[in-house]
């Protein structure tokens, strides 16, 4: 057994009235991928959005349930939402650059909550250091080191990917949310997130959102498969991909659906 | 006599044609016409004297007064709609992005576009009054920071609005603040758009006549104060127009030219900046 | 069940004046949006203010359907004005509107990817040429041209009619100041019925031509009836943009307050009255209370129009 890093419980999720999450209760267990996998409009990008409270940015939405990260409730009314998202990071499906150098993409989050001046996890270095220390989290370092100060745009698609990636790992969140990280890019590309996420998980845990089997097969540790708003089946993944016991499961596994 | 469908094609193709072609000659015969009047008037001492003798009746002497009076004008307005405007677009697309209040705010600030600046200069008038301040640099600025808030705001609206949404979701997922996410992101990834929206109200605001007669004044003066009457070029053409002293109209076409010239350079610059075309100038 | 921090870590101070920025921000940001609500509102009362001693001092009758205006001896009759202004605004729509429409369908119908934006952007250019250009253009071209050849021809073919009898040989006049106030108007009608038109939805069109029908009769018979309420919104903001013009009217248009009979008769329009007369008003009693009615009379038909178009306008771009 183990501490899960992250606790869902009894969540619903309303878009304009109509629900989208349906009383999901998971665990999150540390230091492991978990892939939430399922056909589209399952609900698991939502699933993933309410981790960091990014949903409710959206209009019309409503959220009940609890969320606990290590212990604290993420939708209590007295925790700091730009806290959480700290704790909590995110990567999106398409990068998105933000309008400034590489060096200042990377060093966006740690600036913002003066990480590195106030907080005391500068230990004495700089923040240079700590956008080297990223970069080649995200093994892009070799690749981006002589323009650092370049437009992050100038990237390719993949090279932008993991420049998100480097950003997101800059504050050092106990939680990376994975939503489709893969699917705006080349084989090539896609295989160096992947060996990325894998070596990271070694002080991360991961939540990975994927519509593809084979990369959940290649990743996942743990596995929650949703159909329709509802948490269908969760466990380890050799259990739940190799020996599922809902028939929705074995379904959506063969093929046969989504 | 029924119209067959193949002639009444062409007659209405080319009458459209043609109608398109009779407004750009117009443009063309406008353009030309203050080129043919200005450009002769146009010389050094022109753009770098101011009158001599009085503008009405002096002759000799230029429009540096009407020239600087202009920029600064046109500059002190832009300025202060700009602070108060980009905070106003902001919190209509970051706060509010499709409430009612934000309809209802956009569709105020579309209604107050087309009141006609006579109505703001009348305004301005009466507050300088009140406020025991005379016709002067600073209540042409403030007419004029009316006039031009619309065009700001509203530019600088869209401007904003064309930002994809999951790059502001990208900065909160990092922890920003609605405030951070503002003014680290948004105003450098939409700079180009906001700069545009500036130079539309810096060009309407520098051709405009109405509101600043009342509250500007005129002088053949540089301006030196805030609180005293100032040259503006709209105001240079009106009042040496219709002068018998050719030297005296000669200022007036000149100050025709230089303030087209501005106006026409403000496109271009502006064109440039969004790269697409979208008229963003007639609402 | 929050975390507990001790008040003076310099991490929780941080955080706190972070979120303190945040949202003095936000209260700022939102009180001048509101203030903006009130901006016409406040225009109108303080123009009301201004104009109340003659409000209540002549019946309102009295102000708008007198024709007498000597404000020397206190007689405010705005009639003419009002009619000078209905004239050669009426006048100026109807020598804007065909060009303008003819034009925006061949914007949004015939004009190739290339032409188009080109055009549309001579079209902004000619938006942003401020009004006293367009009274200089107007002075040196249009007035010759009246005086010297529309004003004799029309009044040699058509001058058994009033309206275009010419008694005035000066060629500053209503006529004069329709032309240059149509040129003026041109832009705002073809950019906004060029964009109602582009509004109307594929699909329509698309049905329309696969029946066989030539480009113009789709025009007529989908986009004319799809796009009725928004072209109409489009000639009614193209109005009140004559309405409201001061200077370019005033220099072509003679200014003389009385009622014209034809076209080529001159005018007063309100807008003249007001930029014209504010030297003095403050000299004479009463004299800048009754300007500040035609101010207050040109807003609230402004503010009537603008927002009646403009929410046709946002109604029909959202219907699709």
């Amino acid at each position: 057994m183990y501490i899960p890093q992250m606790q869902i419980q009894d969540l619903n999720v309303w878009y304009n009235g109509e629900q989208a999450l349906k009383n999901i209760s998971a665990n999150i267990p540390p230091c492991e991928i978990t892939a939430v996998i399922g056909p589209s409009g399952c609900g698991k990008t939502t699933l993933l959005r309410c981790l960091n409270r990014l949903l409710e940015e959206g209009e019309g939405i409503q959220i009940s349930g609890r969320v606990w990260l290590d212990g604290i409730d993420i939708y209590d009314r007295s925790v700091d939402v730009t806290e959480i998202r700290t704790r909590v990071g995110m990567l999106a499906p398409k990068p998105y650059p933000l309008p400034m150098s590489i060096y200042e993409n990377v060093a966006y989050g740690r600036r913002i909550h003066g990480l590195n001046k106030v907080l005391n996890k500068g230990n004495g270095r700089n923040l240079d250091h700590y956008v080297e220390r990223f970069l080649k989290a995200a093994g892009l370092w070799e690749e981006v080191k002589d323009r650092l100060w370049s437009p992050a745009s100038r990237l390719s698609t993949g090279q932008q990917q993991r420049l998100c990636l480097a950003r997101a790992l800059a504050v050092e969140p106990e939680v990376l949310l994975c939503d489709e990280p893969t699917s705006a890019l080349d084989p090539i590309s896609a295989q160096g997130i992947e060996e990325q996420l894998k070596s990271l998980k070694q002080k991360t845990s991961i939540v990975l959102v994927t519509h593809l089997l084979r990369q959940a097969c290649r990743l996942a540790d743990h596995v929650i498969f949703l159909w329709m708003g509802e948490l269908v089946e969760a466990g380890p993944a050799c259990e739940v991909l190799n020996d599922p016991k809902d028939y929705r499961t074995r379904a959506y596994l063969a093929g046969d659906i989504g | 006599m029924k119209i067959k469908p193949k002639a009444e094609e062409s007659f209405f193709r080319i009458l459209c044609f043609t109608s398109t072609a009779f407004v750009l000659g117009i443009l063309g015969v406008i353009l030309a016409t203050v080129v043919w009047r200005g450009l002769p008037a146009l010389n050094f001492a022109m753009l770098t004297q101011i009158p001599k003798g009085g503008y009405y009746l002096g002759q000799e002497g230029g429009i540096l007064n009407a020239i600087v009076g202009s920029l600064y004008l046109a500059g002190g307005a832009t300025l202060m709609a700009f602070v108060v405007g980009l905070p106003i677009a902001i919190y209509l697309q970051l706060y509010q992005p499709k409430t009612r209040l934000a309809e209802l705010v956009r569709l105020v600030l579309d209604v107050l576009w087309g009141v006609p600046s006579i109505v703001y200069g009348a305004f301005g008038f009466i507050i300088l009054l009140w406020l025991g301040v005379r016709a002067s640099l600073l209540g042409g600025i403030i007419a004029l920071a009316f006039l031009e808030l619309p065009i700001m705001v509203r530019g600088m609206d869209e401007a904003i609005s064309l930002v994809p949404p999951a790059l502001k979701e990208t900065s909160f997922a990092l922890g920003a603040t609605k405030f951070e996410t503002a003014f680290k992101v948004l105003v450098r990834q939409t700079f180009p758009g906001i700069l545009t929206a500036v130079l539309l109200a810096f060009g309407r605001g520098i051709g405009d006549a109405a509101a600043v007669l009342f509250t500007a004044g005129y002088t053949d003066r540089l301006p030196s104060s805030l609180f005293r009457p100032v040259a503006s070029l709209p105001l240079a053409v009106f009042f040496q127009l219709n002068t018998p002293y050719p030297a005296v109209q000669d200022r007036a076409y000149a100050a025709a030219l230089v303030l087209t010239l501005i106006i026409l350079i403000i496109s271009l610059i502006s064109r440039r900046l969004t790269g697409r075309l979208s008229s963003q100038i007639v609402r | 069940m929050a975390t507990e921090v001790v008040n003076k870590n310099p991490a929780f101070v941080f955080q706190k004046k972070r979120r303190d920025k945040n949202l003095f921000a936000k209260k700022i940001m939102g009180s001048l949006t509101l203030a903006v609500l009130l901006l016409a509102p406040v225009i109108v009362v303080v123009l009301l203010i201004r104009a109340w001693p003659i409000l209540t001092s002549k019946p309102i009758v009295e102000l708008i359907f007198s024709k007498a205006w000597h404000p020397m001896k206190e007689a405010f009759g705005f009639y003419p004005f009002i009619i000078g202004t209905l004239w050669v605004t009426g006048l100026a729509m109807i020598i804007a509107i065909p060009p303008s429409l003819f034009t925006a369908i061949f914007l949004a119908e015939y004009a190739p990817t290339m032409a188009r934006s080109l055009v549309k952007s001579f079209i902004d250019i000619l938006a942003g040429i401020p009004s006293v250009v367009f009274g200089i253009w107007g002075v040196i071209v249009i007035v010759p041209f009246v005086r010297d050849y529309l004003a004799p021809i029309l009044d040699r073919w058509l001058g058994f009619l009033p309206l275009f009898q010419n008694n005035n040989p000066t060629g500053y006049g209503l006529l004069a100041g329709g032309l240059v106030l149509a040129v003026m108007v041109f832009p705002i009608i073809i950019s906004l019925a060029d964009e109602v038109i582009t509004a109307v939805p594929r699909g329509l069109r698309e049905a329309s031509l696969t029946l066989g029908a030539t480009r113009w009769q789709m025009i007529r018979s989908v986009v004319f009836r799809y796009g009725r309420s928004g072209v109409i919104a489009a000639i009614m903001l193209g109005f009140s943009r004559a309405f409201g013009e001061t200077m370019a009217v005033m220099m072509v248009i003679g200014n003389v307050p009385l009622i014209p009979r034809s076209i080529f008769d001159p005018a007063y329009p309100l807008t003249a009255l007001i930029a014209n007369n504010y030297g003095e008003m403050m000299s004479i009693p009463l004299y800048d209370s009754a300007l500040m009615v035609g101010a207050l009379i040109l807003l609230v038909i402004v503010l009537i129009f603008n927002l009646i178009s403009r929410i046709a306008l946002v109604q029909m771009i959202r219907r699709d």
